[in-house]
């Protein structure tokens, strides 16, 4: 276990030395949530309520995903894992005395744990210093919503190690993490809240994994009824069913990749 | 003047070669180019489908905003996309070596991992504009007719240069590459929708300091006959190629300024 608290601290150290990087990244996210935030404020000043949103609900939707964007690296970064099935240096993962998944979670995590204080709350309190931000009531709310944010960066970790994975069988992930990346900015509700897309396809959008990156983590922040099951506990159970799925998917397929990995020696 | 252009047309097609040895991946590359505009487009459309009108513009001139200004982005982004790769140049060394070789520094930072698969967005932006511009009522002159390529040409190089003068923060902050994103993807962002959505002090920031209002509001404008909202002269719509020359010369300077100041990071 001490190996993966190792590899843990390896990923927050090694994000916290971009120090120019981090404030540049929070400067972005709060300009692309400055412009989300002025037309959804134009689209609510024509119908003040869809699907359960209104105007404040909706800027606060576009400052939870600009902070989410970092912790569950929606865009990226993509997991090293990917870069190292390219080169074949895969190849001395799997010799080392730890299982390659946990290993690239802890790292993973570490990555994650500096974008939340470094990158999600300077973002998030920019947004509340320009816009009037909807914030959760009670310090049980605040608690469901820290339990939302971990399942998403999980669920966001279990989609991009399976997207490395993929490299066992194409060789080269990149084309394959292209398209995946766009699917997931839509796919998520980080482009535009899923309450204003089309309702049959948002039903569908919101049975899938991405759902759980951002749309289901704001509504557990905003406390809506949208959410599975209509409360908070359901919202958390789709996370946390996601998640178990796609990282026991992982694991599984792990054993048949590794079982592909061709170690030419010299 | 040819001879930038040589080494460019030449570098570009060197890499469009090297990327075909992985055609899946290119394939893949190009989908996910196109995926992204019909992402982007579907999130424009849903957003005019629940509002009806925003600003007083509907669901097809909206249509027509967005394919000018993805159609303006992408041509900026397949030609000199990758100026923002600087950072990453200069913390690598290879800026070094792009010094020291007989061709333009600029050209072989642009043409660096020159990809066709941003054609992948280009193509449907262009396709957008075309439809839009059949489904709507435009008043076809034979002026209009002309200054539509006109305009799309200075958007494109409205763009390009924003993209370079972005780049050139590099120069300066080496880690700042995401602060380039906030104008560059940021602009393009901004310019999806018409400008009016954003209210008045948007569009004079956007038509004064950061002329991103030429890239598709001001040609909107002007293809349907619209009134500025906020009361902003008529003949701007024609200040685009004045507005696109004045901004390459800026890149230009700045990029000169960045370039004197660069001392390389070292062994």
């Amino acid at each position: 276990m001490r190996i993966y608290f190792a590899v843990f601290a390896c990923g927050l150290r090694r994000y916290s030395g971009y120090r120019a990087a981090t404030a540049a990244g929070v400067f972005t996210n709060s300009v692309f949530g400055a412009i989300s935030a002025l037309v959804l404020l134009a689209v609510f000043a024509a119908r003040p309520h869809i699907n359960g949103y209104d105007a404040a609900d909706a800027v606060t939707h576009v400052y939870v995903a600009q902070a989410l964007i970092a912790p569950v690296a929606i865009m990226g970064p993509q997991l090293d894992l990917a870069e190292r099935v390219r080169t074949g240096d895969v190849a001395i993962d799997l010799l080392r005395p730890a299982h390659l998944a946990p290993w690239w979670l802890a790292h993973d995590l570490g990555r994650a744990a500096f974008g939340v204080v470094f990158r999600s709350v300077p973002t998030f309190a920019l947004g509340a210093a320009l816009f009037p931000l909807v914030l959760p009531g009670d310090p049980v709310r605040w608690a469901a919503a820290a339990a939302s944010l971990v399942l998403a960066v999980l669920i966001g970790f279990g989609l991009r190690y399976l997207y490395a994975l993929a490299g066992f069988w194409l060789l080269d992930a990149r084309g394959v993490t292209a398209v995946a990346v766009m699917v997931a900015g839509f796919a998520s509700g980080q482009l535009l809240p899923l309450v204003l897309f089309p309702d049959p396809l948002a039903a569908l959008l919101r049975a899938l994994p991405w759902a759980g990156l951002i749309q289901v983590p704001v509504e557990v922040f905003l406390d809506k009824d949208t959410l599975p099951g209509g409360h908070i506990a359901g919202g958390l159970a789709f996370q946390a069913a996601w998640a178990a799925a796609l990282l026991a998917l992982g694991a599984l397929l792990t054993a048949r990749a590794a079982r592909r990995v061709v170690v030419q020696g010299g | 003047m040819a001879d930038p252009l040589r080494a460019y047309a030449l570098l570009a097609w060197t890499w469009c070669r090297a990327l075909a040895q992985y055609p899946l991946s290119l394939a893949l590359l190009t989908a996910a180019q196109a995926v992204a505009v019909a992402a982007e487009l579907a999130a424009v459309m849903f957003v005019f489908t629940r509002a009806g009108e925003l600003a007083g513009f509907g669901a097809r001139e909206a249509l027509l905003v967005y394919g000018l200004a993805a159609l303006a982005f992408s041509l900026a982004d397949l030609l000199l996309g990758s100026v923002e790769r600087l950072g990453e140049h200069i913390r690598l060394g290879s800026f070094d070596t792009m010094l020291v070789r007989p061709v333009s520094p600029l050209v072989q930072l642009a043409t660096d991992q020159f990809s066709p698969r941003r054609l992948g967005k280009a193509v449907p932006a262009l396709g957008a504009v075309v439809v839009a511009l059949a489904g709507l009522d435009v008043d076809w002159t034979v002026q209009r007719a002309l200054l539509l390529p006109v305009l799309v040409v200075s958007g494109t190089v409205v763009c390009c240069a924003v993209w370079v003068i972005g780049a050139c923060v590099q120069f300066f902050v080496l880690d700042a590459r995401e602060v380039a994103n906030s104008v560059t993807y940021g602009g393009q962002a901004l310019t999806e929708y018409p400008l009016a959505v954003y209210g008045r002090k948007v569009v004079y920031a956007a038509t004064f300091a950061v002329p991103l209002a030429f890239v598709s509001w001001q040609p909107a404008l002007y293809l349907l006959d619209r009134p500025d909202p906020f009361g902003l002269p008529a003949w701007l719509r024609f200040a685009s190629p004045a507005v696109a020359a004045v901004l390459c010369l800026a890149a230009a300077a700045v990029w000169r300024t960045g370039l004197r100041r660069y001392r390389s990071t070292g062994s």
